[in-house]
């Protein structure tokens, strides 16, 4: 079976969000770069499919060269061989069309993307790729196994969770749950001594228009300070009269 | 041209989702200067979404389709907005419309913008706001292309009622089924959802254990509301995952969010930041999350839960 996991290269959930240039640009000031914890969920369940059923790992990210060191990490974690689409990613679709034409040259058979990045919180790749490709897509996944060319995966449901049976080639929103919070891996030197030496390919893009363009940026408005009340008949008399949500 | 919304429903019944979907629609077909279609797979009462707005409803109705199928009804959806030509498709931010709305935007070839907050700047250009950095920060974004598919973020927008005169259609289009097949679902019934919910009731690691629970879970069914927890609470499965809310668990948009003995970290304070009135409670006058509350009590949550519970039983009683 050969996997490829789409890494998105976002700051990490601590950063403090700035911009810059009249607020168009994101402000990397001191802002650190990590895999999305999303695709982080499955790039671990890709190490599993590579350690009990011999999978060939592949990570890919659109972006500039600056996204390397998040691709070596992900090797460093265990994967086989990265690609970087030497492109700025701008928009989802156009992200999803490098992507899907990745996949189709590589011919995966399973795709493994993120529910979302913790950056555009856009959620459409994967869902994407699998439309232009043609493949089967599972959404907020939270389990899957692979049988042959089966699949079983369930699927995060708002209040609750459905079973699903499709088969290969499948692209999959993943999240947590398709393993632990635990089972993420921290490279160890060895991992990331080997990364040092394994394929990194640089591919030119192909044409892929965006569809979408950020114009500007804004923060939310700034907080009132909260009200502190010592007792909880205040408290139930500030929310139904001045709140008025109950 | 037209404005089509997708309204979702469930065992017949419209979602309070739907409605929001269908009032914003409206917003959009007024700008617009055209009308609003709405989609609807098998629902009942079709005509209440005449009440915020929509002139027409196309009702599909099959026993295909019982069971949500992305596919399906990503397929359905763009049958429909090219029947209407339709240039502004609308899908609400509910796990099922994340699902479908990048298909569908593939299937228009249409620019597809999630998670929008606001009526649209302006129509011509088409720039939408929407959350972006998990509520962190807004974007402006203008969308390119002829058809647009706008995902519209829960409990932003808001329902707004808009008596419009409705008529019915019966819609057939071609049903394609796709390679995901559901095998089971598994949903409690008799439990509020977090993504429905108008009020949830959240713990943290200030409750000392999953054996505490009962203080949240008594506040809630009092409150009619949806119990979440923090990270670290579903990390050492105190609480199932499910119940996770923050920036990679589930997001928040609840009209009151009451956080209890959690300590507001900013990936915690990123995911519930689009609820409307936040309160927190917590023994730690220094906890972050204070400033990010609205109301606030600093006390001993094993003092001050139960007893908001007894005061808030008494206030519905009296209110009710």
């Amino acid at each position: 079976m050969k996997i490829l996991v789409c890494i998105s290269h976002v700051p990490d959930t601590t950063s403090k969000i700035n911009f810059t240039d009249g607020d168009t640009t994101f402000d990397t000031n001191g802002v650190q770069f990590v895999i999305n914890p999303n695709d982080e969920f499955g790039l671990t369940r890709a190490m599993w499919f590579k350690e009990k059923q011999g999978a060939n790992v592949h990570v890919v990210n659109v972006g500039g060269p600056e996204t390397e060191p998040t691709l070596r990490k992900a090797l460093a974690i265990g994967a086989d061989e990265a690609i970087r689409v030497n492109t700025v990613a701008t928009d989802g679709y156009s992200v999803a069309k490098q992507l899907a034409h990745i996949v189709s040259e590589g011919g995966y058979d399973l795709v493994i993307g993120g529910r979302e990045s913790i950056d555009y919180n856009g959620g459409m790749v994967p869902g994407m790729i699998a439309k232009l490709i043609g493949a089967n897509f599972i959404n907020t996944c939270i389990s899957l196994e692979v049988e042959g060319t089966s699949a079983t995966g369930i699927r995060e449901i708002d209040g609750g969770k459905e079973t699903l049976k499709t088969s290969l080639p499948l692209v999959i929103g993943g999240q947590k749950g398709l393993v632990e919070e635990s089972d993420l891996r921290i490279p160890n030197m060895r991992g990331i001594m080997q990364a040092r030496s394994k394929p990194l390919h640089v591919k030119e893009p192909i044409a892929a228009n965006a569809e979408t363009q950020t114009t500007q940026f804004e923060k939310p408005a700034p907080k009132g300070a909260v009200k502190l009340v010592d007792n909880v008949d205040d408290l139930i008399n500030l929310l139904h009269n001045e709140a008025k949500v109950i | 041209m037209s404005v089509l919304v997708f309204t979702e429903s469930e065992g017949g019944a419209f979602k309070k989702i739907a409605h929001e979907a269908v009032s914003y629609a409206k917003g959009i077909a007024d700008m617009m200067g055209t009308s609003v279609t709405a989609i609807a797979i098998n629902a009942n009462n079709s005509n209440e979404l005449g009440n915020f707005g929509a002139s027409k409803v196309l009702e599909v109705s099959n026993n295909d389709l019982n069971t949500f199928n992305a596919e399906a009804y990503a397929d359905i959806i763009t049958q429909a907005a090219k029947a209407e030509g339709a240039e502004v498709v609308i899908v609400t931010s509910s796990a099922n419309g994340k699902f479908i709305a990048p298909l569908i935007a593939v299937n228009l070839e249409a620019g597809y913008v999630p998670n929008v907050t606001e009526l649209p700047k302006s129509s011509a250009p088409f720039i939408v706001k929407h959350s972006v950095y998990t509520n962190k920060a807004f974007s402006m974004t203008e969308i390119n292309t002829t058809a647009k598919v706008v995902g519209l973020a829960k409990n932003a927008y808001g329902v707004k009622e808009n008596a419009t005169d409705i008529t019915n259609e019966t819609f057939t289009p071609a049903i394609n089924v796709g390679g995901v097949e559901v095998v089971s679902v598994d949903k409690a019934t008799d439990k509020v959802t977090i993504a429905d919910a108008e009020v949830v009731v959240s713990g943290g690691r200030g409750l000392k254990g999953p054996e505490n629970w009962h203080l949240i879970e008594d506040l809630a069914t009092t409150l009619g509301a949806a119990t979440a927890c923090s990270k670290p609470v579903s990390d050492m499965g105190w609480r199932p995952h499910s119940e996770h809310v923050g920036q990679t668990g589930k997001p928040v948009a609840s009209t009151l969010y009451i956080a209890i003995g959690i300590s507001g970290a900013i990936q915690h304070l990123a995911g519930i930041n689009s609820s409307k009135v936040k309160v927190v409670i917590n023994n730690d006058a220094e906890a972050p999350f204070f400033k990010a509350a609205d109301y606030g009590i600093v006390g001993d949550a094993f003092e001050v839960v139960p007893q908001l519970t007894e005061k808030l039983k008494a206030f519905k009683a009296q209110n009710a």
